[in-house]
């Protein structure tokens, strides 16, 4: 049993699976990919995720040989395949369409790779009955594509891009199809198969959820450009910037300017009527610097009475709350205009809620429940 | 079962009436006894009989089938060609006035395609035969064919294709093994277009062939002008017999092809 953490990106001796190194890719006068340079490592569980249109499928695509770079290089276990064909690639890809071979059957469909590779009859029985073990299909290997239901060819598309043992798998929205009970049991299986198959997995996907849900590491995309790359809790915790912060989860931006007042904490002035905000920073600012506090909503707290001790307090009205059955979203509109959400468990019933719309409260946070983000 | 208003009714009797009495009307005078094709004198097989042994038709009919299965397999395997490098070519120079270059034959009057296939053939110095005849059916119906089959690879999910090279195909393999196959039907039909077509052209058939060889459709243009006779009739009952039975077959296999598909995705969705 170890107990070292899977971190080989802070580790230099490690050496990456796949070096992007200065990738560009245009079409015409579009430039889809900018510049990009990234590192993904073994037995990674990767995800590219950003709006439609922020080139996280080119990407993809580039990584597949559907795509070729215009300037750059791409490396595959330390070898330039940017201009090596499909085919010759030891990259296997799952569809969003899941491109599941409609006149064969799911047997079929699965030994496809491994027939290309005139592997042996006894070894590609042995490696589709494995696959279809794998992914809970024994009983459907003679069906057509047709003759099962959305969620079984979900997993058809996995077996079929994991039987030829490829050194990178690209998953491309695998889930995008399923509802969202079946996606989240599959988010887990996904996990689970990556685990037993030591596979790196490279994942684009516009469901932020789902990209915290599974990957080791999340890449935050935006107009071809990689905007941050970190694990899923800093990705959270720390974004590096109000894109980052906006894009993932629910927050609120509080703009204003910074003053320093010494141990990494900085007063922002952000209204002309209320008091300054105290935050901590370790990225410093300077006096009268635009910043802009970034506050998760569940990390500011409502009471009806002013909290003796919180740094930061602010009274306002309710304004509305969305009831989401486990916990609900307070909006609070500010004495200044501003409307701060806040957002608490519901760990008593409904009826015996404490607080109702137009009711005065206070909102607090600690000084290092925020993140300071240059503008 | 709702019950149709009389207007219908009337539509429907008018529209199968204009459509079918000139062919029922064929086909019954075929079993005349008499030998004027417009009195009748009696049941009789009798014009059936003598078609078998009329040696002149029964070549015309050989020729025709062989021009029409050799001109048809050569515009089916040129035509679907054709029609994969349109949908899949992507844009290249000169894409759109070759699309439009593969379409025009289609409304391109057939005595100028034949005028044109006939100088070129002189001009080459070949023979006009049945080797003439095939090449110009090929060209006229290969144009068809693209139409057919590149409608339905415009529907064809890109992604199949690409998951087949993913997998370790070759381009050629990818075509071979997954978009040749998938697209079937469609080359099929296409196929059976042409096939019809090169069966039933009557203008460009005359322009390329030659004193040795006549197509079925030529030989009844030219009977007819001297008269028409029974054994027409009945070598066009025969015609309208055989095509029937292919249309209402390959329809018939479809519809339960579509039926079934439907029936078990339906299954699949349920368990």
């Amino acid at each position: 049993m170890s107990n070292t953490v899977f971190a080989p990106w802070d580790d230099p001796s490690e050496r990456p699976l796949i070096k992007f190194q200065n990738v560009t890719k245009r079409f015409g006068t579009f430039t889809a990919i900018d510049d990009l340079t990234v590192e993904i490592f073994e037995r990674e569980f990767f995800a590219l995720l950003g709006p439609s249109g922020c080139g996280k499928t080119t990407l993809m695509r580039m990584l597949a040989g559907f795509e070729t770079p215009t300037e750059g290089a791409i490396d595959l276990a330390g070898q330039n395949i940017a201009m090596v064909p499909p085919n010759l690639r030891s990259v296997n890809m799952m569809f969003q369409s899941y491109a599941l071979f409609p006149h064969l059957s799911i047997w079929d469909n699965i030994a496809f790779g491994l027939r290309r590779e005139r592997m042996p009859k006894d070894q590609i029985n042995e490696r589709v009955s494995e696959m279809l073990r794998l992914t809970h299909l024994e009983k459907f290997a003679r069906r057509k594509p047709h003759q099962i239901s959305g969620g079984q060819r979900q997993r058809v598309a996995l077996a079929r891009s994991l039987a030829k043992a490829p050194k990178l798998l690209l998953l491309d929205e695998p889930l995008g199809a399923l509802d969202k009970k079946l996606r989240q049991e599959t988010q887990f299986e996904l996990m689970d198969i990556q685990e037993k198959t030591g596979t790196t997995f490279v994942i684009v996907t516009h469901d932020q959820e789902e990209a915290m849900t599974v990957a080791s590491r999340v890449a935050v995309m935006d107009h071809g450009k990689i905007i941050q790359i970190a694990t899923p809790d800093k990705i959270y915790e720390e974004p590096n910037s109000v894109y980052v912060a906006d894009f993932i989860g629910d927050v609120n931006i509080i703009p204003g300017t910074a003053t320093p007042s010494g141990d990494d904490t900085f007063a922002i002035q952000w209204s002309e009527e209320t008091a300054p905000l105290t935050a901590k920073s370790a990225i410093p600012f300077a006096l009268d610097e635009t910043c802009h506090l970034a506050i998760r909503p569940e990390k500011v707290a409502i009471t009806a009475d002013k909290p003796d001790d919180a740094t930061n307090a602010v009274q306002g009205k309710i304004l509305d709350i969305a009831y989401l059955g486990n916990s609900s979203t307070y909006h609070v509109e500010l004495t200044n205009g501003a409307v701060i959400k806040a957002q608490t468990a519901n760990t008593r019933r409904i009826s015996r809620r404490a607080f109702t719309w137009e009711d005065t409260v206070w909102l607090s946070w600690t000084a290092t429940a925020g993140v300071l983000l240059a503008s | 079962m709702t019950r149709m208003s009389w207007f219908n009714t009337v539509s429907l009797t008018l529209g199968f009436a204009f459509l079918y009495i000139p062919i029922v009307i064929l086909v019954i005078y075929s079993f005349n006894e008499s030998k004027l094709v417009t009195v009748w004198a009696g049941f009789s097989t009798k014009w059936y009989g003598e078609l078998l042994r009329n040696d002149a038709f029964l070549n015309a009919a050989w020729v025709t089938i062989k021009v029409a299965v050799v001109s048809s397999t050569f515009a089916t395997v040129l035509g679907t060609m054709a029609a994969y490098v349109m949908v899949r070519g992507g844009r290249f120079f000169g894409r759109t006035l070759f699309s439009g270059m593969i379409y025009a034959p289609l409304v391109m009057p057939e005595v100028i395609t034949g005028l044109s296939l006939l100088l070129l053939f002189i001009g080459i110095g070949l023979d006009r035969g049945v080797l003439t005849i095939i090449l110009a059916h090929t060209t006229f119906s290969m144009c068809y064919v693209s139409v057919v089959v590149s409608s339905r690879l415009v529907t064809f999910d890109r992604s199949i294709e690409e998951a087949a090279l993913d997998l370790g195909c070759t381009p050629s393999e990818a075509f071979r093994l997954v978009t040749l196959p998938i697209i079937a039907p469609a080359v099929i039909s296409g196929w059976l277009l042409a096939f019809t077509l090169s069966l039933d052209d009557l203008v460009i058939a005359s322009f390329t062939s030659g004193p040795a060889a006549t197509t079925l459709p030529i030989k009844i243009f030219s009977a007819v002008r001297l008269g028409v006779s029974p054994e027409i009739n009945a070598l066009s009952t025969i015609m309208i017999a055989i095509v029937a039975t292919g249309v209402i077959t390959t329809s018939l296999i479809s519809k339960r092809q579509v039926v079934r598909q439907r029936r078990e995705e339906q299954e699949a969705e349920r368990s």
